[in-house]
């Protein structure tokens, strides 16, 4: 069909002249659409009230049963950037945006239907599993692009695309809260007339993404840019297949990695606002611990940029080491913080934590590219977020669990973090230790020049 | 390789592009910083 040819690989390589500048913005178009996930339980507490409308009555959704959607996408998101990740590399980015923004829009539409019926499980296929989807499938699509176009900065290429996801809850969260306002009566709370408006928003957004998104020409540099003459130790000029990826230690090492970084932040980031108010009880209240929270998602985001930023300049494998060192410090240090009831260390310690737990994300693209070349490294790149669908589970609980037996063993609620930081940093030191195995992939791994070629031709690969 | 210079229009086109984006971001950024500034006062 004439329409769909328009989303094939082929009909968006880059005319002479196409400036690489309008391929973050693209990127932007998607993460910050899809970066609504981190907001979406600001429609938690309403959608418990959709039935008695001034509290929650018989009838009523619980917040348990509503916590089921975000760990739903979440997982969706994993594991469809791992299955489909092979697809999105070979279809190209078009493909996999406009696919993205059906998916993710179209969840939002369907969840309306399943809040208009009040079916908690239409939600929970609406945007539990097609928007999990839609998270996935975006989520991967531009950073092989980006990649590509800046062979000379990749850290600062992907990281601008990742920061934007970490962003998108800025936007999302406003936003849902003026809509839900505006569409709810006193007989009524208006989630299902935001969910239609938002997924129309989105739908449309993500759009304008894959519109302007562009593949370069077979050959093309920017300008300037040299090539290494020689490999540099731990950056390969090679490409490496994606299914034979999972075959080399390296992958392992940046899966173990990536998790352990993310276990260490997840854990202590949905707890970061209670942590706060029971470490100083008395002197950060509920409304300031939300302000805090609030504060370190700035950090979150602004270091997803910073960081990867930092690793074209210092390495990847260099950057990790920061992330590992720094941590374990900051994390050990928490409990002092609390102990001589300095709130400024504290703040300033969970300020840079959050910033390299986004760093983490937005920098391990560029440590794949590096250690894979660029063939399949966003399908390598969905296969790795397995790590954090994991890391998401290990985290929390961790961190839960730890805090419930120090309670109920008779510690204090203000020093019953401190066992769960010092696990944490324990997670750190045997993730730096994990990092200096990463070394080169051997050459048995590389893919042979014919193989590779494919890329260039735009034509399927093999490893059929 | 040879560089091709842009075609007229894409100044345009980036300021379009990234004010597209970066606006709401920014707009984002702005509510969150009130916030977090309404909870301190």
């Amino acid at each position: 069909m004439p329409v769909f040819s328009l989303l094939e690989r082929e009909r968006i390589v880059a005319p002479p002249g196409y400036s690489r500048w309008l391929i973050p913005p693209a990127a932007l178009c998607i993460h910050l659409c899809i970066g609504q996930v981190y907001a979406f339980s600001v429609f938690n507490l309403p959608m418990t009230k959709l039935i008695a409308v001034s509290r929650s009555g018989p009838g009523d959704w619980k917040l348990t049963e509503l916590g089921w959607i975000f760990s739903i996408a979440i997982f969706f998101l994993g594991a469809s950037a791992a299955v489909l990740g092979r697809w999105v590399e070979e279809g190209g980015p078009r493909k996999a945006m406009f696919t993205a923004a059906l998916c993710f829009g179209g969840g939002f539409l369907v969840s309306a239907v399943g809040v208009a019926l009040h079916d908690l499980w239409i939600i929970y296929l609406g945007y539990g599993v097609l928007g999990g989807i839609g998270l996935g499938l975006g989520y991967i699509s531009p950073v092989s692009t980006l990649i590509k176009w800046f062979p000379d900065r990749p850290g600062m290429a992907t990281g601008m695309a990742i920061m934007g996801f970490g962003g998108g809850a800025f936007i999302a969260a406003p936003l849902s809260v003026w809509l839900t306002a505006r569409f709810s009566t006193s007989t009524h709370i208006g989630v299902a007339e935001t969910f239609v408006v938002m997924g129309v928003i989105y739908m449309c957004f993500m759009m304008v993404g894959a519109a302007i998104v562009r593949i370069p020409a077979p050959g093309w540099a920017p300008a300037g840019y040299v090539p290494p003459a020689q490999p540099k130790r731990l950056v390969t000029t090679q490409h490496v297949y994606v299914y034979d990826a999972l075959k080399t230690p390296q992958f392992w090492l940046i899966w173990w990695i990536l998790c352990l970084n993310v276990t260490a932040g997840i854990g202590v980031l949905g707890q970061a606002s209670a942590m706060s108010q029971e470490m100083f009880r008395g002197r950060i209240t509920a409304v300031a611990a939300a302000g805090l929270v609030g504060l370190f998602s700035l950090f979150n985001m602004g270091g997803r940029f910073f960081w990867s930023s930092t690793s074209d300049y210092i390495g990847r494998k260099n950057t990790y080491f920061v992330f590992f060192a720094l941590g374990t410090v900051l994390y050990a240090t928490v409990p002092y913080a609390g102990a001589i009831g300095s709130v400024g260390l504290f703040v300033l310690c969970y300020a840079v934590i959050f910033s390299m737990y986004g760093g983490g994300f937005a920098t391990v693209p560029a440590y794949l590219r590096d250690m894979f070349g660029t063939r399949y490294v966003g399908a390598i790149h969905g296969l790795l977020l397995t790590a954090w669908s994991m890391a998401g589970i290990f985290g929390p609980v961790l961190v839960n669990y730890i805090r419930e037996y120090n309670i109920t063993h008779g510690v204090a609620k203000a020093q019953a973090y401190n066992f769960t930081m010092y696990v944490m940093a324990g997670l750190l030191i045997v993730g730096f230790i994990c990092n200096v195995f990463v070394k080169d992939v051997h050459s048995r791994f590389h893919m042979k020049a014919m193989e590779a070629d494919a890329e260039v031709e735009g034509a399927p690969v093999f490893g059929e | 390789m040879a560089t091709h210079p842009q075609p007229r229009g894409y100044g345009l086109k980036l300021a379009l592009a990234w004010g597209f984006v970066g606006i709401p971001l920014a707009w984002g950024i702005v509510q969150t910083l009130i916030n977090a500034l309404k909870a301190f006062q």
